[in-house]
């Protein structure tokens, strides 16, 4: 067997492979839900998913929730893709049924900037101290005056110096 | 100026600590109460439909509900029946709607507690996202003109439910004839 043929055969299993494991992926999320009328991608469900929060979990998104909820909002997610709406306004749908709070990265308006300002406020804050504090420390000393030490300091030395045994 | 910038700066820190921590994180305040709700059409348990399209000009009481939802769905199912059955000649709906649950188990629970009252399924979860449900279980007061007034999370008690439903009966309805019709009927 040539060369070329090995190439060819190896190229043919990954090529193979590859394709099953597109169609183990497409089941799995088959099996999540059964797929609405439209056709809709599964990534484009899952951008919407994972930019909210499932409401009876603690911290994670409605993409990596397991829970019942988040399946029936992926549901619910996959339905409205499928009807036409573009991924804002489902987004909007579910802001406006629980708040702002649904969303995992807060949108940077009103008091939510605060948010997105605060870490760079911080940081900015943080270099200046420390610009501060390094030319503090680097800053050249003055040098001694002028006739070294102070003549009452030098008096006293002297004294002490000729009244040790 | 540069040794007070420090002690300054906990200031805000501190201030936020504390806001944040005498806030309840569970009570997150219903974006829906004072809109319409959302209309919606189930079937209950029993095969008949439930729509509350048909129930405007009533005061409606939606309580969302599981049958693994312990113990507070079992604390409060007795004063579901009880304020059904002091209220249900006076104009008031209350409908039960079981949310990411079995239907045996549904049905057993409505069973044992023998609620008379329409109890429906909500299969893929929609009306629950619809009035932005986070649990079990969830009551929302909807007046008669169909806006929603009250959303309280947790057990409902006699006294809760009877001071909104008397309040939302005391304000005029939108078509005057429901209330001659509830005499009448």
């Amino acid at each position: 067997m040539s060369h070329r043929w090995v190439v060819r055969i190896l190229v043919v299993a990954v090529v193979a492979g590859g394709g099953l494991g597109a169609q183990s992926a497409t089941a799995d999320a088959a099996q999540d839900r059964p797929p609405a009328a439209g056709t809709v991608n599964a990534d484009a469900v899952r951008e919407v998913a994972a930019q909210l929060r499932c409401v009876v979990c603690q911290n994670l998104s409605v993409a990596d929730s397991p829970s019942e909820m988040a399946n029936q909002m992926r549901g619910i997610i996959r339905d409205r893709l499928a009807a036409g709406e573009p991924p804002e306004q489902v987004v909007q749908y579910f802001v406006d049924k629980y708040g702002e709070w649904i969303l995992l990265a807060p949108r940077g308006r009103g008091f939510n900037m605060m948010v997105w300002a605060a870490p760079v406020v911080a940081v900015l804050a943080g270099l200046i101290a420390v610009g501060v504090l390094l030319r503090r420390w680097t800053r050249p000393r003055p040098a001694p005056r002028a006739g070294g030490i102070d003549p009452v300091l030098r008096e006293r030395i002297r004294r002490e110096l000729e009244s040790e045994p | 100026m540069w040794k007070w910038l420090i002690p300054l700066s906990v200031v805000p820190v501190i201030a936020l600590l504390a806001y944040g921590f005498r806030v309840n994180p569970r009570d997150i305040p219903s974006p829906l109460v004072g809109r319409p709700a959302a209309p919606f059409a189930l079937r209950t348990f029993d095969g008949a439909p439930v729509m509350l399209e048909s129930l405007r000009g009533r005061v409606v009481v939606l309580n969302f509900w599981a049958s693994w939802c312990s113990p507070a769905c079992y604390d409060e199912a007795p004063t579901l029946e009880r304020s059904w059955r002091s209220y249900r000649g006076r104009g008031v709906a209350l409908v039960g709607i079981a949310i990411q649950d079995k239907q045996e188990a549904s049905q057993k629970f409505i069973s044992d507690f023998s609620l008379s009252f329409p109890n429906a399924p909500d299969p893929d979860g929609k009306v629950s996202v619809d009035y932005g449900v986070y649990g079990v279980p969830e009551t929302f007061f909807i007046d008669r003109t169909g806006r929603i007034r009250l959303k309280h999370a947790g057990p409902i008690s006699d006294e809760l439910f009877r001071t909104e439903v008397e309040k939302l009966l005391g304000e005029p309805a939108l078509d005057p004839s429901v209330d001659s019709q509830e005499k009448g009927g």
